[in-house]
């Protein structure tokens, strides 16, 4: 049963991200990209990451994708001609070096000395293992320090946003 | 329960196929959720080492990058529409204004 929920996952996930990639219309790419986030939720919440699991729900598919819907619908991209690279020599080198990269990364998994113990220690892990409680309690404590920094990090994110996206008004004395 | 390379590898793969959609894409806005698809696949490898090691200190980590993945998201796409307004384009590979 557990084997059968990840392949699901797994599959969909995979699928959603090549088709992603693959869509010529943003706004499909955007909706891919959601059915990617959700497979990966469920991956989060089958390794008991059920917080963040939930908040990769909430924040990302719910908050950010919609930012990027919003910013696709207010630049009217129709009618826009992307340049195209040679399908041979170009296109097949690119889609090769993605494969090469994935051998590498599979060989490097391969080669990792996993814990013996491991089975010992899942066995270990307290029923509410990544809950919202033990999760906060760190964060609160041993991560209090990077946690405040991330809130100066948003605030500097906000400012730079409305400063960026600002209409520049004609300097005075100009034209 | 499903074994520990199981999920690295689908780690992988996403990773890849973000990779991929980084140097194959164009258009500024593909490349750009690319980027979050990458930043997703490292989370899934974070989490599975945090459920496997039996330490919840990863998930507090997921939690920061998900910060930095939303500044991130803000920032750049505000960098997308002035590029937009300026130019008229999303398209990468017209902006070659600094290509010597």
């Amino acid at each position: 049963m557990d084997i059968a929920i990840f392949y699901i996952a797994a599959i969909v996930a995979v699928a959603g991200a090549v088709m992603m990639i693959l869509q010529r219309n943003p706004v499909a790419s955007v909706l891919y990209l959601i059915i990617s986030l959700l497979a990966q939720a469920m991956l989060f919440v089958q390794l008991k990451a059920v917080f963040v699991g939930a908040l990769l729900v909430i924040v990302y598919a719910g908050a950010i994708l919609v930012l990027f819907l919003f910013v696709i619908m207010l630049l009217n991209l129709r009618g826009e001609k992307f340049t195209s690279d040679k399908p041979f020599l170009d296109r097949g080198a690119k889609i090769t070096m993605a494969v090469l990269l994935f051998f590498e990364l599979v060989i490097l998994i391969k080669q990792m000395a996993f814990p013996q113990r491991m089975d010992e220690l899942m066995v270990q892990s307290s029923p509410d293992f990544g809950g919202v409680e033990p999760v906060a309690k760190l964060l609160y404590t041993k991560y209090l320090y990077p946690f405040e920094l991330t809130s100066i990090l948003l605030l500097v994110a906000i400012v730079g946003a409305v400063i960026m996206a600002k209409k520049e008004k004609p300097e005075e004395g100009e034209d | 329960m499903v074994p520990m390379p199981h999920y690295l590898i689908v780690s992988a793969l996403l990773f890849s196929i973000g990779i991929a959609g980084v140097i194959l894409s164009r258009n500024l806005i593909i490349m750009f959720m690319s980027i979050e698809l990458m930043l997703n696949a490292a989370n899934l490898a974070i989490i599975t080492f945090s459920r496997f090691l039996n330490l919840m200190d990863g998930h507090v980590f997921v939690f920061l990058v998900m910060a930095v993945a939303a500044a991130e998201a803000a920032v750049g796409l505000a960098m997308i529409m002035t590029i937009f307004r300026n130019r008229g384009s999303i398209d990468a590979d017209k902006f070659n204004l600094m290509k010597w």
